[in-house]
């Protein structure tokens, strides 16, 4: 196998290039880009509006990022180690979610990728997660508001699992076949989502005075916006039955606050994406 | 020349080698497409990130075999933790792992399950029944991790979706 030397003017030009050569199987340096989409038959069916389609994908697309990118900032933070491991799991989940709707949102209508700079390797998913600005994401403000403690967290993960699973569940039988898959394939995740979340919120709730405490704590402060969460996801009584059988477990009101009024974002989704966007947008000819 | 379903039946997972992509349930195709042969794969979940290694594995070992080959993605039907092997199973438990029982069979709303689930797992260890859950997530998504009680060892079990 011949090496070639790395070029020191190459901005490209890495360590890595000594080691790797011309084997490109060593995927832990990154090769080339995966599509999550690669093979899959993204043809919008005729009876389906596709720019509406991928409106409604980047809208789940969206929730799903931001939720995971707000559960990845637990990692080595969380109470003990299984948590650390269980909410970086789900934070891993929902990443695969948004990866496979923003490629669907992409391929539906091309428009929604925001414009790169000729030559730019960066796949439609990556463009549209780090080169849009705030105002152009469809989440919900219940997924982007900053974390508080464990508390808020599990209020938070208890909220939208139980949400996103009933809608889910409706959209396994989607018109778009590829939004269908996706969302059966989602189900089956969330399904073990609800359920950590349900059993640590009753574990919170029946806990000591200062669990409990923080707990209700936590789902006062997030309850102004579940509003706008069953709003988006369209969804009924059967989000009802299921959080109300938590709450009856759990010995907890329903709080007695308000809807939180407007829509679009809070200035926490903008220091958010700051964060997360900076390298991808300081290098958009960048190879990952 | 080993046939290209051969070759890429002996693909193993990257998480858990002792399985085969055949054995875990992941490869649904191996095809001919011209000059080219296409391997359908699917995720087990679908942030699973094992999927990228599987890919290049399979390019790489096709191509040593001699062949062209490409790798595409089948989202429907989702992976099944049913579909691995009974060879699969044999696999894991020779290994210290925990095989999945069965996944749970859908139809109507899905019920919250607020107690740990209710398996019969045994140590996969010293084969006691005895053992509890430490946490519905280890490792990676696709696992759950266990302690028995008998002789203390952790183990981890897969998990059933």
């Amino acid at each position: 196998m011949s090496h070639s030397s790395p070029d020191p003017n190459d901005a490209h030009g890495s360590v890595y290039d000594e080691l790797l050569g011309t084997d490109t199987s060593q995927w832990a340096f990154g090769t080339d880009f995966e599509d999550p989409l690669a093979g899959v038959d993204t043809t919008v069916p005729d009876d389906v509006d596709a720019t509406a389609l991928a409106a409604y994908c980047l809208m789940l697309g969206d929730d799903a990022l931001v939720m995971s990118h707000r559960l990845s900032e637990w990692c080595s933070r969380a109470p003990d180690l299984e948590d650390d491991i269980a909410l970086s799991n789900i934070a891993l989940d929902l990443l695969g979610q948004a990866r496979l709707l923003l490629a669907r949102a992409a391929a539906a209508d091309p428009s929604v990728v925001p414009p790169l700079p000729d030559g730019s390797p960066v796949p439609v998913e990556d463009a549209l997660a780090f080169f849009r600005e705030a105002l152009d994401f469809r989440n919900v403000r219940l997924v982007e508001v900053e974390n508080g403690d464990f508390g808020h967290t599990i209020a938070r993960l208890l909220l939208f699992s139980t949400v996103r699973l009933a809608a889910f569940e409706r959209l396994s039988a989607d018109r778009d076949p590829v939004l269908a898959a996706i969302a059966a394939k989602g189900v089956k995740e969330l399904t073990y989502h609800r359920d950590y979340a349900g059993r640590w919120f009753l574990t919170l709730a029946q806990g000591t005075e200062e669990s409990r405490r923080r707990l209700l704590a936590g789902l006062a402060a997030i309850w102004p916006l579940y509003d706008e969460l069953r709003t988006a996801y369209d969804v009924g009584a059967e989000v009802d039955v299921v959080l109300d059988q938590v709450l009856a477990v759990s010995g907890v009101e329903r709080p007695e606050v308000g809807a939180m009024s407007g829509r679009g974002h809070t200035e926490a989704l903008s220091r958010m994406l700051a964060e997360m966007q900076v390298v991808a947008r300081a290098h958009p000819n960048g190879q990952w | 020349m080993s046939t290209a379903y051969a070759v890429a039946a002996s693909v193993t997972d990257p998480e858990m080698p002792m399985l085969t992509l055949e054995d875990l349930g992941v490869l649904r195709d191996v095809r001919r497409e011209g000059s080219e042969v296409v391997v359908t794969i699917t995720p087990t979940y679908s942030g699973c990130p094992a999927m990228a290694t599987m890919r290049d594995d399979l390019v790489h070992k096709l191509v040593d075999a001699g062949y062209s080959a490409r790798v595409e993605i089948a989202l429907s039907p989702a992976w099944s933790s049913d579909w691995i092997t009974e060879r699969g199973r044999a696999a894991l438990r020779a290994h210290g792992l925990s095989a999945p029982g069965p996944a749970p069979s859908r139809g109507g709303p899905i019920p919250l399950t607020l107690m740990p689930l209710a398996r019969a797992v045994s140590c996969p260890q010293c084969g006691s029944a005895r053992t509890e859950l430490t946490s519905e997530y280890g490792a990676t998504a696709c696992k759950a991790l266990y302690r028995c009680a008998d002789c203390l060892e952790p183990f981890e079990h897969v998990k059933e979706i």
